[in-house]
Parts: C-alpha cells; structure tokens; sequence
C-alpha cells in the first residue's frame, strides 16, 4: 500500500534583520510602516497559508563597538503588530519569537492568552532563550544567564506559562443575569508554581482562549534543542539543508517523540527557506546571481570575514584576495548581539576558507557568497512547486516558513505561480477548513473542555 | 462670565460590562462578548462616533476585585480581563481619529517592552497612541511575578509613614520608568534610517543614541529596536488621588485623570499639580488635568437615578468609588462640566456606569449638547492624539538644536 500523500503547511517570515533581506531593491518598502505587514499578511491570507511569523531581537547588533548599518536595522514590538495583523485578517496565524530570558511568565501568558482571544485563536509563540549580558543591558531584570542554563530556562519558562493558561479551565464564566451569578466558584485561576526560576503564586487574570495554548515553537538544531521540542513544542522551526540531511533531521526528531508519549503528528517539522522563480531555469538563476549580489554587498562582505578573524580589516578591497594576517582568537569578540558570536573552530573554519578561496580563485566577496548559501529554492514555478512537493512526501519536512527577501511585495509572486500548482497537486488547501490555528496545523487543542470532558485534572483549584 | 467658553476635552474610560459592579446583568449588556475583540471594537467606534478625544483601557496584573489588597472571592461580578496594549492594538486599524490609551503597570514591567509597544501602537494608528501607567502596590501581584515583596498596606494606612515611604518608593519608580520609556522613544532621531545604497549604509547610525539610564531601581542601555514614532512621544497619563501622583502627573505626564467631588477640590488639586509642574521645570509644557466622572445619562429627568437605584440594589450597599457617581441628564451634566472647567480642569474622562447604554448616552445626548454650547469639537480636527489635544509634536532631545 502506498504511503498517504501528505499536505504540505505554509508560512510567511516577515522580511527581516539579515542579509537575505535586500532594502536596497527599488521596490523594497518600510520595514515599520504597518502597511508592509498589512500587506504581508493579506497575501499570505489570499493563500491559505497557516501563519505569518515575526522574529524578535531585543538589542540592536554592533561590530566593532558601534551599531551595525549595513543591514536592516529597527523592527517593531512583535507582539503589537501581531495583534493589530489579528484585526485585519480573518484565518491567518499570528506567530512571534517572545524570549523567556527577558520576560517573566505571568506577563507572557497574558499577552499570548489575550492575543489568542483578540484573535480567535490564531496564536502561536516561538520561544528563545538568549544568554547574553548585552542584551540584558535593555532589562532591568539583567541578562546574565550560563548558556548551559538556557533550555532550562526555557523549559521551566513554557512550563509556568502552561501551568497559568490552564489554571482557567474554560467554563468558569457563567454569566447569569437572573441570579447574579458571573463565575461559578470564587478565585479563578489559582495558580501555584515553585520551581528554581519561577517562584509565583496567586490568580492568572485572562480566562481561557480559543487554542487553550498557543502553538508552540521551538527553533534551533542542537541536541537539547531537539529534545525540548520533541518533549515540549508542536513545530520546529529549523534550518534547511539538503533533502537527505532534511530525512535525517526529520528520522531523528520524531523518533524521539514516543518517550514523551507522543506521535509524530504532533510536531510539526518548518525548515525556514528562501526562493528565487523565473520564466525558465537559467533565468531564475540568474535572477538568484542578482539577489546574491544586493544581499552581500562589499562592506557587508567585509563585515561578515571579520566575524571570524575577529579583527578590524577595513582595509582589505572586498574585490580582492582574503586578508593575509592571522585572526585574533583572544580578543574580546568584536561582534555582539549575533548568535553565531562565539566561533570555537575558528582556525578550521579559516583553513576550509582559504581552500576554497584559493581552489575557485575568489575575492572576499566572491567567497561570502559562496560561503553564505545560495537560495533553498530556484527555478520555474512549476520546478519549484514540484521540489517542494517531493521535499515534503520524502519526510524532509512538513512544509515550509519562506523568508522572501523583498518588503512587502516577496511573496506576490510565489502566492500567484507556485501555490496554485501545489493546490492543483493536491497537497496545499484551497480553503481553511478550521477557524484555529492549531485546525490548520492538524494539532489538538490541549485540555480544550470540548475535548478534555471528564478528565478533570484541568479544572482548577478554587 | 463673559469669556468665551474654551472646548473641552472628552474621553471615555472603557471597563468590562462598565463602572457599576452590577452594569453586566442589565438587559444591553454583553458579558458573553468581554473577551471577544468585536466587543472593544463596537464600543470604541461608538466613542470615535461621538467625536470623542480618547479612550482608556482598563488593566491590571491580578483579577478585578472589589478590595484594594487582593482577591475578594465574589463571584457575582466581571473578573478576568484581557491586556489592555494588545486589545488597543486590535483596535487600532479599525479606527481612524481617536486616541488610544491603554493601561500599563509599571511595578513589574520592563519600561524597554512597554516602550516598544507603544511606539508600535503608534505606529499601527497612525500616530493615535498613548499609554496610562499604574503602580501596582499589593503583595498578590507581586507573588505574581516573585521577584520582589510588597507590604501588605490598607488604604487607610497610606499616610502611616511606612505608607508614605511605599508610594514614594513605587511612584519614584514610575517616574523613572516613564523617563525611560521616554528616552527609548527619541532614541533613534526621525531621519535615522538612510537607506543609501552608495555607501550599503541602511541607517544613519550618528541617529541612535544610548540612553544610558542609571536610577535607583534599574540601569537600561538602549537604543530601542524601534523607530521613533510617529507623534514622536506618545501621550503618557495616569490617575492621580493623591501628592505623590500628582508628583508623577506634573513630572512626567501629559494628562492626568483626577477624581475630584467638587469644584473646590477640583482647584485645589488643578493648582497642586500646577505647582508641581513648576518644581519640576515643565511650567511651559501643556499638561492637561482631566476630571473623572462615572455616569448614569438618560434624558428623561429622575431615570437615571432610578437606574443607579436599581443597579444599586443588586448590592449589599450602594456602589461609591473614587469617582464622584453622576446620574441626570446630558444637559445637567453638560452644565456640572462647565463648572467644572471653570475650575481649571481642561476635559474629564467619563466612566459609563453600563456599556454599551452610558457610552452611547454620551455620544449621543452629551456630546451634541456640548456642541450646543460651543463647547466640544464638530468634527475631528486633527490626525493624531497629541494633535487632538493640543499638545506639539516634540523635538527629539537627542536631535542637536
């Protein structure tokens, strides 16, 4: 018997802090202005796609001691515009990166209870953990977490979130004008969770939303990455690579799901990509030489090799051979607020450089855009829809987060050529068949009363 | 007597099913909706409707209760609510004209969130954002968060000296809050962003500027990750009863909400702030000191008292706040506010006892009663909220003159 064909999930990344974003384009638009994602939004809407997601960052990035200009720089409050999005979209999930390093969990689990009601339970939360004291420079609660600390951190974050979003158990508002009666028992939401970050006690203030808990994401590859979202989260949000490291990813995550008790259904596998489409092959390749090009100009190429020799090297010509000096390992880094900050391989990495510079005779420039990674999708519609479909039915993921690299207007061109063919292969919707999120994800809504009736163990302490 | 009458300013203060603990169980009432964005969507139409400045959103970090030091155990009364910048957020592309002014606690928040958030709320509407701060003084939302005791305080113990020394403490922390979130606002200058393909330079970055803010209760650096918005600084505002807000209004706010009972209280407490704005060098600056009133409006004269009588009797004893409780008609009312202003109060923030029924009194009798008498607005005469009310749009402190 063959195997069912699966249907493949979609999602929007707002154009953002990196180099695949190109501002530089005549037609990029402001990456503020609530129009850009207005239009973002209705696009992917138009589509049927599960959700738009918006990243965080909490402290602008600085090389060098000063802050970093060569690339976007500045982004609204993700949870503000996430629920403003919510007010001009009917069916479309609203999801952000919120970290739990920087934020107390009472505060988070009303601002994602609250989003899930304005929106209909359309919420969904990425959750990061970040470890660095300078962006804890922004917080008065500090920042300083070991990085070995952080999954627990995280951990025991989600956990107190979930432990407040389930302290109301979903029936408590009555509401009966003839007695007078608005809640069925006194003190809802009692909430008491001691544990070694989280010492809170008392009442959760929002009552119980549409998804019961926003759908969880977690996004990272590391080994206690895969473990915290194959205990915890209902989508991965990972890095994509070749089909066969997308099996093996894949094998790997959702074989670690049945000691949880769980299946593979219940996490959901994102890689984030890029695309480039043309009329025919060689012209998207082109196109996608082009795009390479505005995304890595040379300053940023220059910026980008000094990550690793961890020196100023302004001096070099972008258009010429890699720097000849040695690079500083003991300096203090001269990059902050990236992740890739800490290089431990730097002399390996720098031997692997120069290899390849040396075997392809490239500049700096030349090399930062081969070393940077083409885009993850290239060619006709038809040629793009065909390599997504087979990505997905060989179980190297169960869709895709695309990151356009145009501001507003990146996706026009996908949602117009490439999504009716996946509708006509029959593997994208052409309707929603729910009105959650977790509908269009396939996902339960956790100790929802509808579905948790006589379980009890939800229903909360009065 | 003579003077031309000045136009007031009018806001509406937004609170689950209204400011009467009884308002959900009046036949209007939808307290199956208060968790539903439609239900804040169709009241703040119905105050932008009456041409109205703005409108609070109520908030708080623990359940509604009817007791100042925690949870009251009712069960006969509207408790849970949702955040109050989020919901505004919701509103805002649904909106055009008014304000939005959510509440935000200040106590165990960080100033570098809120500050982003509003600026995205003002730039979501279009330059229509403000925020109102609170100070969160009991022990039960401080168990909430864990990260700090607060003393368990009865009101009546507030000018006991451990009293004093807490609102000065909570309230010191405000104002240094509302200065960070303020400097977070003009941290990156209105021109940063370049976008100059020549040099591959996106921003200006001589535009950001740290903060570098040092108080007693928190360092925080800056820039904001968010551009300047669009008002430059949204409007801040909180309630104020006593010396130590009145403190924070004339310090830090652009608009204080007061509950005075009286004309004379209202002189009294317009020339506080006015000679705390003048201790804190902002004798210049535009602050407007709002009345507070709840409202029960009916134009058929007595039935709006009937109505307090009746929501009144569905209590153990008659519902008083810290609100002077108005019930009349529009034209009583429109006269109280005109003796009112002529206390030196520069608009009121009317709490509708009942929602929807008292906001669309107002809308609908009030407002074109003041108009009327030349004393509100006939249309909308400006795009954002500091333009509404008068106050300049600022120049950035960091901008070189």
């Amino acid at each position: 018997m063959s195997k069912p064909v699966k249907q493949i999930h979609l999602a929007a990344h707002f154009p953002g802090v990196n180099n695949t974003t190109v501002w530089s384009d005549p037609a990029a638009g402001s990456q503020i202005d609530f129009s850009s994602f207005v239009h973002l939004a209705r696009t992917a809407e138009r589509a049927k796609f599960d959700f738009l997601f918006l990243a965080e960052g909490l402290r602008l990035r600085e090389q060098r001691g000063r802050i970093h200009d060569l690339d976007v720089v500045g982004r609204p409050d993700t949870f503000t515009v996430l629920a403003a999005l919510a007010g001009v979209t009917d069916r479309l999930g609203l999801a952000g990166t919120i970290n739990s390093t920087f934020n107390e969990p009472y505060e988070v689990a009303r601002q994602f209870a609250s989003l899930d009601h304005l929106s209909d339970g359309r919420a969904a939360w990425n959750v990061v953990t970040s470890w660095d004291e300078f962006t804890g420079e922004n917080f008065r609660r500090g920042g300083y977490l070991a990085r070995e600390d952080r999954y627990a951190r995280a951990q025991q974050f989600l956990a107190a979130v979930r432990a407040l979003l389930d302290s109301w158990h979903g029936d408590e508002i009555v509401a009966d004008r003839a007695s007078g009666t608005f809640l069925d028992a006194p003190g809802p939401g009692r909430f008491d969770h001691h544990v070694d970050q989280f010492d809170i006690s008392g009442h959760f203030n929002v009552p119980r939303s549409p998804q019961g808990h926003p759908v969880i994401f977690q996004a990272g590859d590391s080994e206690q990455g895969r473990e915290f979202a194959a205990s915890a989260a209902d989508a991965i949000f990972t890095r994509h690579g070749t089909l066969d490291a997308g099996k093996a990813f894949y094998a790997d995550v959702k074989g670690r799901l049945a000691k949880y008790g769980r299946t593979p259904e219940q996490l959901l596998i994102l890689p984030g990509v890029t695309f480039v489409l043309g009329d025919t092959e060689a012209d998207a390749r082109e196109k996608a030489d082009v795009i390479r090009h505005q995304q890595v100009s040379g300053a940023t190429a220059i910026t980008f090799v000094e990550r690793l020799w961890n020196r100023d090297l302004t001096a070099y010509d972008p258009d010429g051979p890699l720097p000849d000096v040695e690079p500083l390992d003991d300096a203090d880094p001269i990059v902050r607020g990236r992740a890739d900050a800490n290089r431990q391989d730097r002399a390996e990495t720098l031997a692997q450089w120069r290899a390849v510079a040396e075997e392809k005779k490239l500049s700096i420039r030349e090399l930062v855009i081969e070393l940077t990674g083409r885009q993850s999708f290239i060619g006709t519609p038809a040629q793009v829809a065909q390599e997504l479909d087979d990505f997905v039915q060989a179980d190297a993921s169960d869709g895709f987060i695309l990151a356009p690299h145009l501001t507003p207007g990146g996706l026009d061109e996908f949602v117009d050529t490439v999504v009716p063919l996946l509708q006509e292969r029959g593997v994208f919707r052409t309707e929603y068949e729910g009105t959650t999120l977790r509908d269009h994800l396939g996902l339960a809504h956790p100790d929802h009363p509808r579905t948790a009736a006589g379980a009890g163990g939800a229903r909360a302490a009065s | 007597m003579s003077r031309p009458p000045v136009p007031l300013h009018l806001a509406v203060a937004l609170e689950g099913a209204g400011w009467h603990p009884a308002a959900w169980r009046e036949p209007d009432a939808r307290p199956a909706d208060l968790f539903t964005a439609r239900y804040w969507a169709d009241l703040v139409a119905e105050a932008e409707r009456g041409l109205l400045d703005l409108v609070t959103l109520e908030d708080s970090l623990g359940l509604q209760s009817s007791v100042r030091t925690g949870p009251d155990g009712r069960t006969d009364q509207v408790r849970g609510r949702l955040d109050a910048v989020l919901t505004a957020a919701r509103i805002a592309p649904l909106t055009r004209h008014i304000g939005l002014v959510p509440v935000a606690v200040v106590t165990h928040t960080e100033p570098f969130h809120l500050s982003k958030a509003v600026a995205t709320l003002d730039h979501v509407s279009s330059g229509r954002a403000g925020v109102q701060v609170r100070v969160s003084a009991t022990p039960d939302e401080a168990a909430h968060f864990g990260r700090r005791d607060v003393p368990r305080l009865p009101i009546a113990e507030l000018d006991s000296p451990a009293g004093r020394a807490l609102l000065d403490e909570l309230f010191g922390e405000a104002a240094d809050y509302v200065e960070v979130v303020r400097r977070l606002w003009d941290s990156w200058e209105d021109d940063a962003e370049i976008r100059d393909v020549a040099t591959g330079r996106f921003i200006d970055r001589e535009k950001l500027h740290y903060i570098d803010f040092e108080g007693r209760h928190f360092k925080v650096k800056g820039p904001s990750i968010t551009p300047r918005p669009p008002q430059g600084q949204p409007v801040v505002a909180a309630l104020a009863h006593r010396t130590e807000p009145f403190r924070l209004v004339a310090g830090s706010a652009d608009l204080g909400f007061t509950t005075p009972h009286d004309t004379a209280q209202a002189a009294s407490i317009v020339a506080e702030i006015r000679s705390e704005q003048e201790r804190a060098g902002r004798g210049g600056e535009t602050v407007h000191v709002f009345g507070d009133l709840v409202v029960f409006l009916d134009e058929e004269p007595g039935r709006a008292a009937e109505r307090r009588a009746r929501l009144d009797a569905a209590l153990a004893a008659p519902h008083t706040g810290d609100a002077q409780v108005f019930a009349g008609t529009a034209a009583e009312l429109a006269d109280l506010l005109a003796d009112f202003a002529q206390a030196g109060l520069t608009g009121f923030r009317l709490r509708p006892a009942t929602l929807p029924y008292d906001l669309a009194r107002i809308t609908r009798d009030l407002v074109p009663e003041l108009q009327r008498r030349g004393l509100f607005r006939a249309s909308y005469q400006a795009d954002t909220l500091r333009g509404l009310l008068g106050l300049p749009r600022p120049a950035n402190r960091y901008t070189p003159a």
